[in-house]
Formats: structure tokens, sequence, C-alpha cells
């Protein structure tokens, strides 16, 4: 039977389980657009008609992280190509599974500088897992599969597949889905070595400061049940990542926060004074070490990882095993359970250690008057939804940070934040993306007055596809974080970060045709939180807040951990980095 | 266990040699400098062919840079989907060559030098012109580069070299060789030096 290449493509989206694409079409993709109203494809994928194309790549990422299932992008050539870019480029530093469908110029006027050209694989290849350009009709089903395979498999990251129109539009025989799939220069080792499990277990059977640090990677591989396993089993403190939370239960004991540049004191401080560091799925980000040449020194370290690229990439590793995180647990847990050692009992000054730290340096803000403070307005939207499992996504800055830090949640796959490239803009449409992916569920973005203006134009596509995203809005006026580091370090001078001339959040959700509501007081928050999650539609909540907050325990850039300032801590001179 | 932290990119420029089998196919070479480049490391030499399965093609880099940083590349390298297989030979017993072409001035009094000097090396003339050679020599890096500077004083009017090409001795071949390369651990064995030190 022999079908035009869109037909080829959809039908093979399908063959992929795709049912959701977010997207906007245009002059070189139009023909997969209109075999997109095909009676035989439509009722089966739903295209979200996404405003700006950077915005459907990451409620793609938010459906990924969401769902676990691959997130797919199609827009048009050119300038539509161009836009997923930043998307790309988040995804393949956070490990999300997205597959981008770009349209193309015909391959005859490739090269040529034709209307909407843009070298889209050129410019791709390095922001993606792997990309490709059909360039005949019948390859289209080979790349879709080995596409998705790539995508979601091993390491999962993102990928392009470039549509030139003349190729979308010819005609070849359709054999149906290739069922079998090579890639010879693509195996991912999953099994873990037995051989260096076995050394792990005997460096945990030492230790006596153990600690767990946990990333990204636990969720991507659904490694919690192993996670929580060991856990259970041995007793270690667990400290996650930013991208790593959600992995772990909040509310469990051996919880410490989220470590790194923003992290709990405590966590912090417990990576820098345990004998044995468990990295699982993580990648010693510089925003976790600190200052490399001071970072891991005291302790054995064992890494558990599926990319063979991130281990010693920074840090050299005592004991690495390369392999799918979710395996390498399994096996491990099985070698721990004929361990006997009272593991809580040898840990118990390990844990005095750890609680000192915490009670001389919890999580803390000035006193609160008549401005709300943002940790507060923060915490307040934790309370209020808890009972309710929200998906929260956040924007970046301060309020991501603060949103980390004070994360309660106790599933995973239910926070979304953009760690790897730290993308203004993120938190509104992975939102969206990922109330697409679970309609009946609260999804809850708490952004930054300068990030949700950076991508807020999918309001409407929200309003549009009766996607119910509640959007709080941290309201300082400032790029915040930026306002804080000039502060910090350049002696206040503050430099094109002022955003007191904005728009009025509750006037634009009107304008949109959504609910708008604004707290301008402490005791206005929790009321209004509890009205705006039970609206339904989508809502935008603006809570004004204290300007000039600044977001502690802070690592400074470039410093060892152990320079940590917390709360009400001096600054030292050192740090400053602008002119007197 | 001394030395923890990578150097910086700048500190070592110990010369690798890898070489690499890859699919034969539009944009591999691009996938594999973009790589290299992203690390600030310039490339020395390159050669790429295709091998007996028209399939995939075989290319060999020569890159000067610190031996972490380079195995970082390697296992970077290695995670390309279009790379088959990836080996860095530094260490390695092998065997390597490169050709050179040399247009030399020819001045009358000098050309029975000249043609001394190219027998020495067993260098062929390939083509000849009235106050000029060109000369043709195939051999390993040092060599080359001799004969270049024996020739220089004559004045060397046109010059081009084709890069690297390398295998190894014995019976490995790049495919068995690398398998161990695929796993994490084990990578030290292909380029960690700084490991075992």
């Amino acid at each position: 039977m022999k079908l035009t290449g869109s037909e080829i493509l959809l039908r093979s989206l399908l063959e992929e389980g795709v049912d959701t694409i977010f997207g906007m079409p245009g002059g070189t993709i139009m023909h997969t657009y209109d075999v997109l109203t095909d009676p035989a494809v439509a009722p089966k994928i739903r295209h979200i008609l996404c405003r700006h194309e950077q915005g459907a790549t990451h409620a793609a990422e938010g459906y990924y992280k969401a769902s676990g299932k691959v997130g797919t992008v199609m827009v048009t050539s050119g300038p539509g190509a161009c836009n997923t870019v930043t998307g790309l480029t988040d995804a393949l530093l956070d490990s999300m599974a997205i597959v981008v469908f770009t349209g193309q110029v015909p391959t005859t006027a490739m090269g040529c500088d034709a209307f909407q050209e843009a070298d889209v694989v050129g410019t791709t290849r390095t922001c993606t897992k792997h990309n490709f350009i059909a360039l005949k009709t019948e390859d289209i089903p080979r790349i879709v599969k080995e596409a998705y395979h790539i995508a979601r498999s091993g390491r999962p990251g993102p990928v392009l597949v470039d549509l030139p129109r003349n190729v979308i539009m010819g005609r070849a025989e359709y054999r149906g889905h290739p069922q079998e799939l090579s890639i010879r220069g693509y195996k991912p080792t999953t099994q873990g070595h037995t051989g260096q499990i076995k050394r792990a277990v005997e460096l945990l059977k030492s230790a006596h400061r153990p600690l767990i640090y946990g990333g990204g990677g636990i969720i991507h591989a659904d490694a919690y049940e192993e996670l929580r396993e060991l856990v259970d089993m041995t007793q270690i403190p667990v400290a996650l990542t930013l991208m790593g939370l959600g992995a772990f239960d909040t509310s469990h004991p051996r919880w410490l926060g989220m470590m790194g540049m923003h992290g709990t004191y405590w966590s912090n401080m417990a990576m820098i004074h345990c004998d044995l560091m468990i990295a699982i799925g993580s990648r010693f980000d510089d925003r976790v070490t600190g200052k490399l040449s001071d970072f891991g020194k005291q302790c054995k370290i064992i890494h558990i990882d599926i990319d063979p690229t991130s281990i010693r990439k920074t840090v050299h590793v005592d004991v690495p095993i390369v392999g799918d995180v979710r395996q390498v647990l399994g096996e491990l847990n099985k070698e721990v359970r004929k361990v006997e050692r009272n593991w809580a009992g040898d840990f118990a000054a390990w844990y005095g250690e750890i609680a000192d730290w915490k009670a001389k340096h919890p999580l803390r803000y000035g006193p609160m008057h008549d401005t709300i403070k943002p940790q507060y307005a923060i915490d307040m939207v934790f309370e209020v939804s808890e009972r309710m499992n929200p998906i929260v996504s956040t924007g970046v800055g301060q309020h991501q940070m603060w949103a980390a830090q004070r994360y309660r949640g106790r599933r995973p796959r239910r926070w979304l934040s953009s760690g790897g490239l730290g993308t203004m803009g993120f938190g509104f449409p992975s939102a969206m993306g990922a109330q697409a992916a679970f309609p009946g569920d609260l999804v809850i973005c708490i952004d930054g007055d300068g990030s949700f203006q950076m991508t807020n134009q999918d309001l409407i596509t929200c309003v549009e596809n009766n996607l119910p995203v509640k959007v709080v809005i941290i309201n300082n006026g400032y790029l915040g974080m930026v306002r804080q580091w000039q502060e910090l370090f350049f002696n206040r001078r503050y430099s094109q970060v002022d955003l007191t001339i904005q728009p009025d959040f509750v006037k634009l959700a009107e304008a949109y045709g959504v609910v708008g509501l604004r707290a301008k007081r402490p005791d206005e928050v929790q009321p209004i939180l509890e009205k705006a999650f039970a609206t339904p539609g989508p809502v935008i909540v603006d809570i004004v807040t204290e300007r000039e907050e600044n977001c502690f325990p802070m690592i400074p850039p470039g410093g060892a951990i152990k320079e940590i300032i917390d709360y009400g801590d001096p600054i030292p001179e050192k740090l400053f980095q602008g002119l007197r | 266990m001394s030395d923890k932290i990578r150097k910086t990119p700048k500190e070592v420029g110990a010369r690798h040699i890898i070489t690499l089998l890859v699919e034969n196919r539009a944009g591999v070479l691009a996938r594999v400098a973009a790589l290299i480049a992203a690390k600030g490391y310039n490339i020395d030499s390159l050669t790429v062919g295709e091998t007996t399965d028209i399939s995939s093609s075989r290319m060999t880099l020569v890159v000067r840079g610190d031996d972490s940083v380079v195995e970082q590349a390697v296992k970077q390298l290695n995670r390309l989907i279009d790379v088959i297989r990836v080996t860095d030979l530094t260490g390695e017993e092998f065997v390597e060559r490169e050709l050179v072409l040399v247009k030399v001035k020819a001045k009358s009094e000098a050309k029975a030098e000249i043609l001394r000097i190219a027998d020495i090396f067993r260098a062929k003339v390939v083509d000849v012109a009235p106050f000029s050679y060109m000369l043709e020599l195939t051999g390993a890096e040092d060599k080359l580069s001799a004969f270049i500077e024996l020739l220089r004083p004559y004045g060397i009017q046109d010059f081009a070299r084709t890069g690297m090409t390398v295998m190894t001795r014995g019976s490995k071949t790049l495919g068995n060789q690398a398998e161990e390369n695929l796993r994490g651990a084990e990578t030290k064995k292909v380029v960690g030096r700084t490991e075992a030190s």
C-alpha cells in the first residue's frame, strides 16, 4: 500500500503510542497537519496548539517527566525549528525524553537560503541526544522507531527528526512499523557489573558516615522503590539534587532535603563530612559540588549511573557502576540484604551530627509583618495543596530555590524544574504539559514574575484545551536571583533587574478569560490559595512579596561547600566581584 | 587517588591517537569534530575513509590534550549514536603512516643534493618542472618531519600532508579491542593512564 510520508509518519507515531502532540503548523509541515485531520488519525492523537514553539518543547518535557511517556513536538521549518533549541538543550541537560519533528524545505532547495530554511540538523547537533533527517519517504518508519527508542532508552534525551517537504509529500510503500531495531552504535549498558556491586557492598559494610546523594536518574529509571528499600535496610540518610526531588519521600526520617548551592545547610554539611558518598543517578553538577578541588576528598565515592560519560567527568570515583539505576539498586539490595549489621545503631553518632547542624541552621527567614515573605507563601502553597498530591513546576530563580528547599512531595514525577540549563520560562509550559498527561490532577506552577513573563503566551493554550493549571506568581518585581547576586557580590549596584513596570497579572488573567487573584498581606495568602486550588480552570495568583528577600543558605559561586553562607551570616569580602 | 580532580585542558598536552569506526553517512564527521572542538582542543590531523564494509568508515584522529579530558572525550565519542567503536591507541603498539607531497625549489646546483635526500628517505619524485621537484614520501610522523626539515633550506613551494592513519600490531582489531571501552569501569584500560598512576 502506497502512502504519503505524512500518512506514514502519523501511523508510525500511533504505533509508538503517541497520543498527544504539542506543536504549531507552518509552511513546510502543513502537509502533515492536513493528515492530522484525517478521521483515521484525529480521534487518536490530541494536538495541543501552543503559541510558541519553545513552550511546546517545555510542555513535552513536562509531559514526559510527569508521565514517563516520551513527549512529542511538531513544528515547522526555520523559525519554528529554531524556537525549539532552548527546549532541546534544556531536555538534553535534564535527560528528558522528547522527540521533535521539524518541517524542512524540500531537499532540492536545501542549502539555497530558501524561505524559512535553517540548517536544523546542524544547529541542533550538539543540543540533542541524536538527530535525523529523513531523505527518503520509505525511511520514515525506521527513523521514527529509532528516534523514540533513542529518546527513552539509556540516559533519556531529546531527539530531533527533520522532515523535508518533498519527503513528507512523497509516496512510499508502507510495510508496517518495524518490529526489530538494530543500531550498532547504540547499546546502553543496563546491567551493573557484579564485581563492582560487590565492591560497593564492601564499602557500605565499613562505612560509618554514609550519605546517599541521589539525582534525577532515580526518577528516570523508576527506581524509587529500590531506593526506599535500600534506605529502609541500611538507614543511610538521603539528600537529593534539584532534579532528584520526589525520588524519596520527604516525610521519611532519613530525608535530609535538597543539597547544593541553595540546599539545606545540614545536607551540604553531610556532603563534606561523610566517609562514603553513594551517588545514584546524579552527575556531580557544579551547583552541587561547589569548588571541585575541595570536593569529595574526605570520602570514598560509589557512583551508579547509566551514562559512562557522567562517571569521573569532574570527580574521582572509587567504585563506578555503569548501569540502569533500577537494575543496579535491585542487585545491590540483594547483596545488602545478606549483610548482618546494626546499621542504624552504627550510624547513631552520624545522625546526631546531622541533627545538630539542622538544629543550629534550620531553614529560616526573618519576621514577617505587613508584607508577605516569599518563603511563607511557598510554604503555604505546599501546606494548602499537600493532601491533593499536586504536580508542582517552577520557573528559574529565587522562587525555584525556595520551592525546592521547602518541597514536601512524597511521590516521584510530581516535581518539574529546569536544573541543568536553568531555563527561565520553563515552569508554566511544563506544567501545561504535565496537566495534559494528567487532566484530573492538581498542577501548580510556582513561578517568578520574571520567569512567567517569558512564556505566559500559552495561557490561552490552557484555556483552549481545558488545562486548569494554577499559576502562583511569587512577585517581587525583580529578576530576584540576579538582584540577590548584585546585592551580595556587586555592592548593591542593581543593573537591569527591576521589573516593577509589569503587567497587572490579575487583569492579564481576566484578559485571557481566567480567574486572577491577588494577595498583598500575609493573612490573605492561605485563603486565596485555597480558593485558587478549588476554582475550576486555569487560575493566576499574584502574590506580592517582600522585594529584597534573599535566598539562603547559599554556597557562594566558585566557593567550596564549607564556605556556605546561612541566613544572617556576613558576606565574606572576597566574594565581591564588582567595582567599589 | 592522589589526583582526584582533573587538570584544566591547557595544562598538559600529550598526543593522543584515536581511531573510530563510524557509520558512513552525512554529518558524522561534523559530530565528531564538534565534540572535540567543544573541549577547546584543536585537531592535529584527521583522516577518514570507507572500510571493507561500505556502510562504515574509519577515522583516525590526532589530538593533544590532558589524559583525563581525552578519556572523557573518548567516552563522549562512544556515546554518539553514529560512532560504532572508539579506541585511544595511546600506550598501544601500532603502526602509523602518513603521506606527504612536497614541491621543492630545485635550482640546477641543488638538484643532485635533493635527489640524494629523497633517496635516503626512499621518497619518490612524482613530478618534475624546470626549477622544482614534487616529492612523495610515506612514513611515520617524525620521519616526515625530518625529511621536511632537510628540504626546507632549498625552499619549499608547496606542501600537503594527508594526516595520520594507524593500525594496531598483532591480531587485535578495532572491533575487538574496543569492547571494554563501552563499560565505564574498565575505560581506564584504554586511556586511563591517570588512573593507573
